[in-house]
């Protein structure tokens, strides 16, 4: 990766709430790639996630999007310069069905590679149940639809933050290969997970997150492979692979 | 461990469909209940009352009926801005009524200078348009007006709920002083245009077109609003922002743009409510603080910012108050208006945000 390629880059960056600091001093380079960020539970990856799309405001350091600064801005212009988010948990809209979750971003699409017509083509799934209220939807149809909503963006960069939470191994392996199909069309993936198994699928470079920091980078098989890093940087042992992290 | 603030605003499907509060089950028996021996003492047993059993008086049922249902309509296009506009920004404007009178001032003016006559018109005089352009004109300035709030003074106090309710509280004191400098203290009524002052007969009773009228401009409120809200992707939007405003931002969503746009829609339903007030029961100081208060009790039966919840809510709430007199017995026709709160009580003991609310 050389320097003019890196899509997003952040640098130093610092967030929290109030007086706790949770992000102290992230930095990390995406290019057109897809790349995990693994850790164990409140190491601040939602907040990572939650910084980066604008919801939460940094305190120090600065995200830089294809050259340009976006640290600071409201969300709403986070997102039209070009980082997409899909949020834990999804957050679908109650109220909407899911073609209106669609349809309420469309006329921004027009002319662009991804419109609700090609998010139906992705996942057929969601244009069986259109007319279905978001809340109806299995959790894999749930994640669909989430992932589905940000591509209408179009955007240079997408946030997933836990998307397989939750879901079945079959709907992973969809999700897996959703996002191999969106590198592969020049978007760049930047996924959040505590799942490292599904990380290593979706992601060949994975950085490792412990408080607040990025202490580790591993690629392809790597980390999957020494139960010893896993102990040391997401607390996990051999044993509980077959159990969580599966 | 992860700061657990960040999760109050995180109403993912999951949880907003757990939280949905169900009904206690004392309290539901309490109101089916009431709901039948309200039924049975209508239908038969409401001997004494102004209006007597409904098998008795079938003719003083429906009328009283039709007074439910067209006073509901205007309860509903008083409500119906004031829930949209709190189901969006969680603001409680306080200055709904002012706007409502504002706007009814505005219309008998405007009607006054088109008719050529400031006193004692005679509906003869009112054509359809001399009621229409005073209408929308205004509801126009509360629209205005209301988007002027909202930009200079709102904005900047976002999410600050209670500041926003005392804002436009001041706000409320300082027209209610400023119309009665300009329209004086005298009651005034919009005349209804000529075509629709006649009485049909109902069951051997006389019945008022302009009643009916009334219903008719709130059921195309109604339609509108709905198709707005369901048929365009602003409306979509809108609905969305009621369910997560901060993953409509995220989403590249210019959210004060929409703000602003429910705010004018909001208030011009607020204009529009008045002039139908004015036209149905005159405008006078007092009206601005009635019509707010009519407002939140639709709305809390309803529950806040939900649209259905506004029709129901007018429904319920305007059959109480046609009701109540019609059928309490002669010497207690006076304790009416107490019926309204027992309506309050008994909805809120079953559902406590309303009838389709949601918790905040």
């Amino acid at each position: 990766m050389t320097d003019d390629q890196a899509l997003l880059e952040v640098r130093d960056l610092r967030a929290g709430y109030g007086v706790s600091r949770v992000l102290d001093g992230v930095s990390f380079r995406v290019a057109h790639e897809a790349v995990a960020i693994v850790g164990r539970n409140g190491m601040g990856k939602s907040t990572l996630c939650d910084t980066l799309v604008g919801l939460l405001r940094a305190s120090g350091g600065e995200v830089v999007l294809r050259g340009e600064r976006i640290d600071g801005l409201a969300p709403e212009r986070v997102a039209n310069s070009g980082i997409a988010y899909v949020p834990q948990g999804r957050r679908l809209f109650p109220s909407l069905t899911v073609d209106e979750h669609l349809a309420m971003l469309a006329r921004r699409t027009r002319g662009k590679r991804w419109t609700p017509d090609a998010v139906y083509e992705l996942f057929p799934r969601l244009a069986e149940r259109k007319k279905h209220g978001g809340a109806d939807l299995s959790g894999g149809e749930q994640q669909m639809l989430a992932v589905g909503r940000a591509l209408l963006l179009n955007a240079h960069v997408i946030v997933m933050d836990e998307p397989s939470e939750g879901l079945a191994p079959t709907i992973v392996d969809v999700l897996v290969d959703a996002v191999h199909h969106l590198v592969d069309q020049g978007v760049a993936v930047l996924v959040v997970e505590q799942n490292l198994r599904a990380a290593v699928r979706m992601a060949h470079r994975q950085l490792v997150m412990v408080s607040g920091r990025l202490e580790a980078e591993f690629a392809g098989d790597e980390l999957l492979a020494r139960p010893d890093l896993q102990h040391r940087y997401l607390g996990v042992g051999g044993h509980e692979l077959e159990g969580e992290y599966r | 461990m992860e700061p657990v603030g960040i999760d109050q605003h995180r109403p993912s499907t999951t949880t907003a469909r757990s939280r949905r509060v169900e009904p206690r089950r004392l309290p539901v028996l309490v109101a089916a209940a009431a709901a039948v021996a309200l039924a049975v003492w209508v239908t038969f047993l409401a001997d004494g009352t102004p209006a007597g059993p409904a098998t008795e008086n079938p003719g003083k049922f429906v009328v009283t009926a039709l007074d439910a249902v067209t006073f509901a309509g205007l309860l509903f296009v008083a409500a119906s801005g004031f829930t949209l506009i709190f189901g969006l920004m969680r603001t409680v404007n306080m200055a709904h009524g002012s706007l409502f009178l504002l706007a009814a001032y505005i219309a008998i003016r405007v009607q006054e200078a088109m008719v050529g006559r400031s006193r004692n018109i005679d509906p003869a005089d009112v054509a359809v348009l001399d009621w229409l352009v005073p209408l929308l004109v205004g509801a126009g300035v509360a629209a205005a007006l209301g988007l002027v709030i909202q930009q200079v003074f709102l904005q900047w106090n976002e999410g600050q709920e209670l500041r926003q309710a005392l804002m436009t509280l001041a706000i409320t004191v300082v027209l209610a002083d400023q119309m009665l400098r300009e329209f004086g203290g005298l009651a005034q009524r919009m005349v209804w245009p000529g075509a629709v002052t006649h009485f049909l007969s109902v069951m051997g009773e006389r019945y008022a077109v302009t009643r009916l009228f009334m219903l008719g401009v709130a059921v195309l409120v109604g339609v509108l609003l709905w198709l707005w809200l369901t048929r365009t992707s602003m409306g979509m939007v809108i609905r969305a922002g009621v369910d997560d405003r901060q993953m409509v931002r995220a989403l590249g969503i210019n959210i004060r743009l929409v703000f602003a746009i429910t705010f004018f829609v909001g208030s011009f339903l607020a204009g529009v409510g008045g002039v139908l007030g004015a036209s149905f029961a005159g405008a006078a100081p007092g009206t601005d603080g009635s019509w707010l208060l009519n407002a939140l009790v639709v709305v809390i039966i309803g529950g806040l910012g939900s649209l259905k919840g506004a029709a129901a809510g007018s429904l319920l709430y305007g059959a109480v108050v046609a009701f109540s007199p019609a059928y309490l017995p002669s010497q207690y026709s006076y304790y009416a208006i107490i019926m309204t709160f027992a309506l309050l009580a008994l909805v809120l003991a079953v559902r406590p945000y309303g009838l389709f609310g949601r918790p905040a």
